[in-house]
């Protein structure tokens, strides 16, 4: 075969393959819950702390476009939070994946609670028992100043 | 005991000010892009006149891909003309400078282009899939692909001769059909 003819057959087979990788997957209905629940989970770039689900930008709408487009031809949803790792890294997520390092600041708050807690139950305890401890003896009456007490409550002055 | 806990209060708060002092150093704008070394996803877009220009027209060569907005002020207005200047200057030389207007509109990129004399090819990515297959966060980046159409470097901010230079000296010095 010549060299024309080996190129004009593979590009009839590129063309197949793309015809039938086109009419294989048809367009599926994605319903705005899903594009609402992917988009929620991205960080909006050019914002600051809002999802691209929440933001106004242009941007994030253009983002919120591509994640239908994507779900449409039969993306998972964690096929298109992948895609968007991917060319982000791992800045676009929101939430932290859990695991390796970012364990860390998932465990790092209740970790800390626990301890506050902790220290904060040794010492109670150890003020409340100090007071009981050393709690002083009452303190020796006069016999006649008792006496006079006791007279003077009798006489009701 | 009570000498230890006179030490364990302070020595407690230690980690947390090495923490503070790591991440109040470190710039939250400085994202590692995680396309660095791979090959530089394709396109194919429309010029502002609305002729076709595709990534893949270019292979072989070093291309310099601005992404850049009129409304980016002053970034984008500072580094156009270093983009045209770099572009005259290497175009003979293998090297292709292609901006990538985005979230613009076309009489604002059109006056951008005629005010500021800009003469190389700029394809307008109406959707922003361009934009996100590049991970761009804002406008100017600018990411520098070798001949094997990798990217090797991205630029955030405005484009200086130093950096567009060195960096394009250094891409056009390494081995690889030109």
């Amino acid at each position: 075969m010549s060299r024309a003819r080996v190129r004009f057959a593979a590009s009839l087979l590129l063309l197949g393959a793309t015809v039938s990788a086109l009419t294989a997957q048809p367009a599926k209905p994605v319903s705005e819950e899903i594009v609402h629940e992917v988009a929620a989970q991205l960080r909006c770039v050019v914002c600051q702390n809002l999802s691209v689900a929440d933001s106004p930008s242009e941007m994030a709408s253009q983002m919120r476009a591509i994640i239908r487009e994507r779900l449409a031809a039969g993306e998972s949803p964690a096929d298109v939070q992948r895609y968007f790792v991917d060319r982000y890294g791992e800045w676009i997520l929101l939430a932290p994946p859990r695991r390796g390092f970012n364990l860390l600041v998932w465990l790092l708050p209740f970790v800390a609670v626990g301890v506050g807690l902790a220290i904060t139950a040794a010492l109670v305890w150890r003020w409340t028992r100090r007071r009981r401890g050393v709690r002083p003896p009452p303190p020796a009456v006069d016999p006649a100043m008792s006496e006079r007490i006791r007279r003077e409550v009798q006489s009701g002055r | 005991m009570k000498r230890l806990w006179r030490w364990l209060i302070p020595l407690a708060a230690l980690p947390v000010l090495a923490l503070l002092a790591y991440g109040f150093r470190v710039s939250p704008r400085d994202i590692p892009s995680p396309l660095l070394g791979r090959p530089a996803p394709g396109w194919a877009l429309t010029t502002l006149e609305g002729a076709p220009l595709s990534l893949g027209a270019h292979r072989g060569k070093v291309v310099v891909l601005n992404f850049w907005a009129s409304w980016c002020y002053p970034a984008c207005y500072e580094e156009a003309p270093v983009l045209e200047r770099n572009w005259r200057g290497y175009r003979d030389r293998g090297v292709v400078v292609v901006g990538v207007d985005i979230q613009d509109k076309q009489e604002a990129a059109e006056k951008f282009v005629r005010d500021l004399g800009l003469t190389f090819p700029i394809a307008r990515d109406l959707k922003g899939t361009v934009s996100v297959d590049y991970g761009v966060y804002g406008v100017p980046e600018t990411f520098f692909l070798d001949r094997q159409g990798r990217i090797r470097v991205k630029h955030v901010g405005a484009v200086t001769d130093d950096v567009f230079r060195a960096t394009v000296d250094r891409l056009l010095a390494e081995a690889g059909s030109p």
